[in-house]
């Protein structure tokens, strides 16, 4: 559609109608001012589509950018090497070599690692903090075996004593380290006394008690034992049933998870699965995918709602305004002139409301991460085309009415 | 204001050769039956005739609002029966000034962006287009209340209006619709009087009405009955 003066044609007695840019906007701008509160309502429509549609996208990206954070500083720095051999060879025996600590911790990149079980004791395996008396019926409480490896790799932060170390562990010690909560329930209140527990009749002297791990949260609940405490006593772990926790330094998670297999079992690589922390990218994507493509379903809903309600007042207005559509065409003005009013028009109004959405949606995304302590993150992209989601739907919208406006006969739209 | 001189051997303003309409049927009414009308430069013409007599049609055709079915009109020498519609929608936006009996002013604008709206379409430069919408109303009589909106002027201020938005884009020809019917006799009395005054300055004036005073107005009367166009005034 042309709307500037263009050549005069040949043989044409008339200077064609024209309708500068400027002019049509500011007739638009007057149509549209001159019903401010119909057109503050007809804008809501897109005002709430394009602000949904502003807040799930701002919102996703803040909250992704908070996974990406916990992300960074605990799961990329975290390899699980699962033992697979019993679906292989039932014969295979234990899989994890006595030294495997020793030989991961000789990879590059590698801060602890060591291997860990869940201990079932075959009979009576209560936890008790004295062998007779008041309270020596026991708690049922999980038994873990690791090597000291294992327990540094878990991150723990002490409240009393200290961690067992590589010393006690191959002497295979009845040494034991519990959570804070365990020690609450069985009465240990200090470590100055040497205090045991018994786990059946064997008696294990506590030298820690934790009261927090960055990694493996149920070694709190659990009595852990040197693995080669639990071997001696209770016997190899079942096939399936050890793991190794690696923690590598930041980059190097995805290397030594390719590597561990190998460094453990040479001759077996294929009764270990090291799993690597999944990637970011990925991660976020997947959290992104389902609620949000819900979400923006509704902000498209919002949209569609706005439109039709654009379309219905434009319709209104154009019924209404017969008579000045009348009068346009009287004064010389073409029937795409009209269209062009119209349409600037409507798409003025879903502009408008696009514009206030944006903000609004903006604001929402600040306000949210404000009250989670969050840093909130929008795309500009986001912020960018916002407003033009806006814009075409208020044209679309408006395209029925204007064509329609366009097609009213002058003479008829007069006599009114 | 004057009007435009038309160029070099003046044709004749609007000149109805055997101009008809008759809307197809089924069964196919004759609006007006084909008729002859020749209107100099300067001619003050009342067009009289009851409701229903093909008024409207005459004022459609003459106002190029329509086509006639049958024959031919020339507005100013130009044969608009040849022309194309946007050809046709700009000549009556830069030739023919309407007056119509409802007004027509937009309600939220003030008299001169009602007054400038004539020009909108027409490649009038904006501070150009202000200026001669004030001078138009000036000449109205209304230099006092360019700012007004519609609906705080009176029946006969806003009439007013109307003929200054005729008037601003120096049309060949003034058509006048009912221009009093709207309006009370003492209102209506200082319109027509305007419009003698337009006359006199040399405007080309059409009125159609169905009241025979105001009939009486012009120097010369055609009247409509049945879609017949004659010469000679009848009540």
């Amino acid at each position: 559609m042309r709307f500037r003066r263009r050549a005069a044609r040949g043989g044409s007695p008339v200077e064609p109608s024209v309708l500068p840019l400027r002019e049509l906007l500011s007739e638009s701008l007057a149509g549209m001012l001159q019903r401010p509160g119909r057109s503050a309502l007809t804008a809501l429509g897109t005002v709430l589509g394009v602000g949904t549609f502003v807040a799930i996208l701002g919102l996703t990206a803040t909250t992704s950018s908070q996974i990406d954070s916990r992300f960074d500083l605990l799961t990329a720095t975290e390899v699980t090497v699962e033992d697979t051999s019993v679906q292989q060879n039932a014969f295979a025996g234990p899989v994890f070599p006595a030294d495997a600590d020793e030989r991961i911790g000789r990879l590059g990149g590698v801060e602890h690692a060591g291997v860990y079980w869940t201990v079932h004791p075959a009979g009576s395996a209560t936890v008790r903090s004295s062998p007779v008396g008041a309270d020596s019926g026991g708690e049922e409480i999980g038994i873990v075996a690791a090597s000291p490896g294992a327990l540094l790799a878990a991150d723990p932060h002490l409240a009393q004593g200290r961690l067992y170390d590589a010393y006690l562990s191959r002497g295979a010690q009845p040494v034991a380290v519990i959570g804070s909560g365990i020690a609450a329930r069985l009465g240990i209140t200090t470590l100055e006394t040497y205090p045991a527990v018994f786990i059946g009749d064997q008696p294990f002297t506590v030298v820690g008690i934790i009261d927090d791990t960055r990694r493996k949260a149920d070694l709190l609940l659990s009595v852990i034992v040197p693995r080669t405490t639990a071997e001696r006593i209770w016997g190899p772990p079942k096939g399936g049933d050890a793991r190794m926790l690696i923690a590598t330094r930041v980059g190097a998670a995805g290397q030594i998870a390719h590597e561990a297999p190998t460094a453990l079992r040479p001759d077996h690589p294929e009764y270990l699965k090291a799993v690597p922390p999944p990637d970011p990218r990925t991660l976020r994507g997947t959290v992104t995918g389902d609620l949000n493509q819900l979400f923006l379903l509704l902000a498209a809903i919002c949209l569609v709602i706005g439109a039709v309600g654009i379309a219905n007042t434009t319709l209104v207005a154009v019924l209404e305004r017969t008579g000045e559509i009348g009068l346009r065409r009287a004064l010389g003005a073409r029937g795409r002139h009209i269209t062009a009013q119209f349409l600037a028009e409507s798409g003025a109004l879903g502009a408008l409301g696009g514009l206030v959405g944006t903000s609004l949606g903006g604001l929402t995304v600040v306000i949210v991460a404000l009250v989670r302590d969050w840093t909130p993150v929008v795309h500009p992209a986001t912020i960018a085309a916002a407003p033009v989601i806006g814009l075409l739907t208020g044209l679309l919208a408006g395209l029925y009415p204007a064509l329609r406006a366009s097609r009213i006969q002058p003479a008829e739209a007069l006599r009114r | 204001m004057v009007a435009e001189v038309p160029a070099v051997e003046a044709p004749a303003v609007i000149e109805l050769r055997q101009a008809g309409l008759t809307y197809p049927g089924p069964p196919p009414v004759a609006a007006l039956t084909a008729c002859e009308l020749t209107v100099g430069a300067g001619e003050f013409v009342t067009v009289v005739g009851p409701s229903g007599s093909g008024k409207s049609t005459f004022l459609n055709i003459v106002g190029l609002l329509d086509v006639p079915t049958s024959g031919s009109y020339l507005l100013d020498g130009i044969d608009t029966g040849a022309l194309k519609d946007a050809d046709r929608t700009a000549l009556r936006g830069r030739r023919i000034g309407f007056v119509f009996q409802s007004f027509h002013l937009l309600p939220y604008r003030s008299a001169v962006e009602n007054v400038r709206l004539a020009l909108l379409y027409g490649a009038v430069p904006r501070a150009e287009s202000h200026e001669r919408a004030r001078e138009a109303l000036a000449r109205v009589g209304l230099g006092h209340r360019l700012d007004a909106v519609p609906t705080r002027l009176s029946g006969g201020e806003q009439q007013r209006v109307a003929i200054a938005r005729a008037l601003v884009s120096r049309p060949s020809l003034l058509l006048c619709d009912e221009p009093t019917g709207n309006l009370d006799t003492a209102t209506a009395g200082a319109i027509l009087g305007l419009l003698d005054e337009l006359h006199a300055d040399g405007m080309t004036i059409v009125v159609i009405t169905h009241d025979p005073l105001v009939a009486a107005r012009g120097a010369r009367t055609v009247s409509i009955r049945d879609g017949v166009l004659t010469e000679r005034a009848t009540v």
